[in-house]
Order: structure tokens, then C-alpha cells, then sequence
């Protein structure tokens, strides 16, 4: 760790920042696992409590955003502070959109708990666990500064791309077997994107956390590089 | 090619030595910017480039400076056409207690300018250059110092580069003024460069980060880091330039 700022408030105001990003991103996560939950479990009153829950995650997003101009406003933030701040204020969109995307799995599982289900679900849980376990580990990666771990998110996002297309796949066969399974297929690939979503929006965080240590942009670089 | 090309400069007070072995290059019609904590050596070296250390006793330098080729530290050097070559400006604005117009006449006075027209002329374009001259030129010969601090710096800067140096230094050319006609000066030295090679000191980091090209770090008389100012200010390469500038310092 870096020595401590001479300046004690801004020292504190940074590592407040630091912990409203995990907070959020904690919440996120718990957001993810209890929209899968209430998706496989065909539980409506949970999904509508994820839903409810919402609003916390984009409260959270303004706090970051309002840190995040309070310190570049009166602090003039240089170096890895600044590149802290610069990552805050995109890892919160990306949190924030993870959000938007758990609230969007209860919406398609609310409706999917009003018809019988299509089949018993097993590769959009694997899905959803690889794109949790992305997310967390990017954001173990931001608090623990590991760009190694930051590299082995970005390089798995391709596992979930293709996860994506085998379900794309199976879906499609159900639609052709059945047209009264078109509804219900629609929403679970609808679901599937969602999912492809969270792991690309996991991989925008480290990407984000290998400029905030290394200061070096990865980002729109595929595929990403083997070492930074 | 470099303006000012410096060489294993070593400076020592006495027995105490002050500056370690700096490599620099100054580039020419560029800012650059000199910052460290007090007592790093930043306004010893600044000094070096116009041998105002000549003027402390007991003062010895070794190492090489040259300007465009020329070596500064040659002890058979003029040092008053160095100095012409070499202006300086202060922390503290110093107008001489004279009029405007005599502040700004003085140095091409003393090169020998007599003429008042051609006089006339290099007052009116040494201050239009200073940005100062459309506050000042209806009361040219009124005396200097009822001007304000930040006009005082302007002309100052006006009487600097009256007898056209190659190199402008500046010691914390704003620390004595507020932030409005700080921000003049700031804009003066972006017009400067267009002519003029600047070097300056400055506590100011964020001012460093606004106004130059290139950025030195010193710290106890050694040159830390030497670099673009975006890149030292956003990623520096090196921990000590990374605390310093984050204010994680002693």
C-alpha cells in the first residue's frame, strides 16, 4: 500500500470512495444471485423485492458520481488518485447497469412464473454463476489493486460469449419444436443476454482496474493482452 | 535541438552539496516546469542557467550547461550578456522606482539603445507582449509602483523581455498574487512561448500541470523524474514523483 495522504480529510474522503464502490458492487452481487433465485426457484415475491431493491443501487450510483466531483473539484486529484477517481466514476455506470440488468432477469422471470415452465434450468444458472464470479473478482481485483486477476476476468469473457450462443441455439430448437414455447424461449434468451451483459460490464471493471494501477488503457483491445 | 543542454551539474554551499550530477534538457520555445518540496534544489538550478549563484559566496559548480552550444559555466563567460540572454523574473515582483515607461527602457538603455523612437517602440511592443499594455498605456510615465502586484509582474515580465533573451526563468512568478492576475500570467507565458524558451518554478503543481510542456521533479538537490507533463502528472514512472504529486509526502 501507498504511504498515507499528508492531508488526512482528502486521505479519508478517497477510502470512503473506495468503500461505496464495494458497497454497490456487493449489492449488485446479491441483486444477480436473488434474481437467479427467483427465476429458477419461480419465486414472484422475491423477484419483485429485487426489483424494489433497485433504487439502493442507483442511489448509490449518484453518491459515487457526487464523491467523485467533490474530490476532483476541491482536491486537483494527480496520479493514482486520479485514476481512482477516473475508475470510480465508470465502474459505478458499470454497477449501475448490472443493476439495471438483475432488475431486468426478475421482470422476464415474473412473467415467466405465470406459465408452466419450459424445462428445467441448467446452463443459465452456470451462466449467471460465471458472470457473478466475474463481477466479484473484479471487484476483489479493484480493492486488492491485482492486475493478474484483472487480466483472468478479461480473458474469460469469451467463455460466456459462447455460453451465450449454445443457449441462442437451444432455444431456437425449442421454438421449432413448439410454437407455444416461442414466449417462454424468447424471455430466456432475453435472460441469457442479460447475463452476457453483467460479464461484459465485469470485464469493463477490470479493464478499468488495470488503468487505475498500471495507469496502461486496455480497453477496445482484443483480444486483451496476455501480460500489462 | 535542446536550448539549454545541462550536464552532470553538481553545485555545492561550501562543503554542502546542494545538486547531484542533474541531466536536463531544455527544449527549445517550450515551458518547463521545475517542482519538488522546499530546499529540493529547484530555484539552485534555475539559478545555475544565469549564474545568479555567482553573486552567493562560497558557491562552487561543476558539470556543463551549455546554451544553444555556448558554455554558461565558462568562468571567462560575460556574465551581463548572459544575463541578457538569460532573463529572470522573481517571486517578489521588483519595478525599479522609476515610471513604466523607464522600467521597461532600462535594459536596452544600458545595451546601448538611445534612440526614442526606436526606444518608444520597444517599450510599446515589450508591453503588448506582457499583456499589460492596454492598462498601462495612457499613464506611461507614471511611476511604476502604483501599479498592482499582479501589473507589477506583468511589467516585470515586460522589462525582461525588452532586451529579447532566449530563455525566460521564472521563481514562482505567481506566489505573491491572487488568482485572477495569476491566471494572466498563466496566459502570458502560453503567449510567451511562442518566442521565448521558459523555465519556471513553482510550488503550485497544479499550475506546473497547466502551463508547461515538460516537468522535472527534484527532491534533495536530485533529479527524480523528467518528463511530458500529462504523463508525469497522470502515471509518473517513479514512487517518490507518485507520493509527491499526490501529496503523499514526509
Amino acid at each position: 500500500m501507498p504511504p498515507l495522504h499528508t492531508d488526512r480529510v482528502y486521505e479519508e474522503e478517497l477510502q470512503q470512495l473506495r468503500a461505496k464502490i464495494l458497497e454497490m458492487g456487493g449489492l449488485v452481487e446479491k441483486q444477480i444471485g436473488d434474481a437467479m433465485t427467483s427465476l429458477v426457484e419461480r419465486n414472484s415475491t422475491l423477484a419483485q423485492a429485487v426489483i424494489a431493491r433497485d433504487h439502493t443501487v442507483n442511489y448509490l450510483d449518484v453518491a459515487v458520481d457526487e464523491s467523485c466531483t467533490r474530490l476532483l473539484a476541491l482536491h486537483q486529484p494527480a496520479g493514482r488518485d486520479l485514476r481512482l477517481i477516473m475508475t470510480s466514476l465508470k465502474v459505478t455506470t458499470d454497477l449501475e447497469r448490472v443493476g439495471d440488468m438483475a432488475q431486468n432477469i426478475c421482470e422476464r422471470a415474473l412473467e415467466l412464473n405465470e406459465e408452466p415452465p419450459l424445462k428445467p434450468y441448467v446452463d443459465l444458472p452456470r451462466m449467471a454463476d460465471w458472470a457473478r464470479s466475474m463481477l466479484r473478482e473484479s471487484l476483489d481485483a479493484f480493492v486488492r489493486e491485482d492486475t493478474e486477476l484483472a487480466l483472468q476476468v478479461c480473458q474469460r469473457d469469451d467463455a460466456v460469449d459462447k455460453l451465450t450462443a449454445d443457449i441462442f441455439h437451444e432455444m431456437l430448437a425449442f421454438m421449432r419444436q413448439d410454437p407455444q414455447a416461442v414466449s417462454r424461449a424468447t424471455r430466456l434468451l432475453f435472460i441469457a443476454k442479460y447475463l452476457e451483459r453483467i460479464a461484459d460490464h465485469a470485464t469493463n471493471i477490470a479493464e478499468m482496474v488495470i488503468y487505475m494501477v498500471k495507469g496502461k488503457n486496455i480497453r477496445h483491445i482484443s483480444p486483451p493482452p496476455a501480460s500489462v | 535541438m535542446p536550448e539549454v543542454e545541462i550536464r552532470q551539474v553538481c553545485l555545492f554551499y561550501g562543503s554542502k552539496q546542494a545538486l547531484f550530477d542533474i541531466d536536463l534538457d531544455i527544449g527549445r520555445r517550450e515551458v518547463t516546469a521545475f517542482i519538488g518540496p522546499s530546499g529540493c534544489g529547484k530555484s539552485t538550478l534555475l539559478r545555475c542557467m544565469n549564474r545568479l549563484n555567482d553573486l552567493v559566496d562560497n558557491v562552487r559548480v561543476t558539470g556543463s550547461i551549455r546554451l544553444s552550444g555556448g558554455e554558461v559555466l565558462d568562468p571567462t563567460l560575460d556574465v551581463t550578456d548572459l544575463r541578457k540572454r538569460v532573463g529572470m523574473v522573481f517571486q517578489k515582483p521588483n519595478p525599479f522606482p522609476k515610471t513604466i515607461y523607464e522600467n521597461v527602457a532600462y535594459g536596452p538603455r544600458i545595451l546601448g539603445i538611445k534612440q526614442k523612437a526606436r526606444l518608444d517602440e520597444i517599450v510599446e511592443r515589450s508591453l503588448h507582449s506582457a499583456a499589460i499594455w492596454e492598462e498601462v498605456k495612457d499613464r506611461l510615465h507614471d511611476n511604476a509602483l502604483a501599479l498592482s502586484g499582479g501589473q507589477h509582474q506583468r511589467l516585470c515580465i515586460a522589462r525582461t523581455i525588452a532586451v529579447e533573451p532566449e530563455v525566460v526563468l521564472m521563481d514562482e512568478p505567481c506566489s505573491a498574487l491572487d488568482p485572477i492576475a495569476t491566471t494572466k500570467i498563466e496566459e502570458l507565458i502560453h503567449e510567451l512561448k511562442q518566442q521565448y524558451t521558459i523555465v519556471i518554478v513553482t510550488h503550485n503543481m497544479q499550475q506546473a500541470a497547466r502551463v508547461s510542456d515538460h516537468t522535472a521533479f527534484m527532491y534533495l538537490g536530485r533529479l527524480v523524474e523528467f518528463g511530458k507533463t500529462d504523463k508525469l502528472f497522470t502515471t509518473p514512472e517513479k514512487q517518490e514523483t507518485e507520493d509527491y504529486i499526490t501529496g503523499r509526502f514526509g
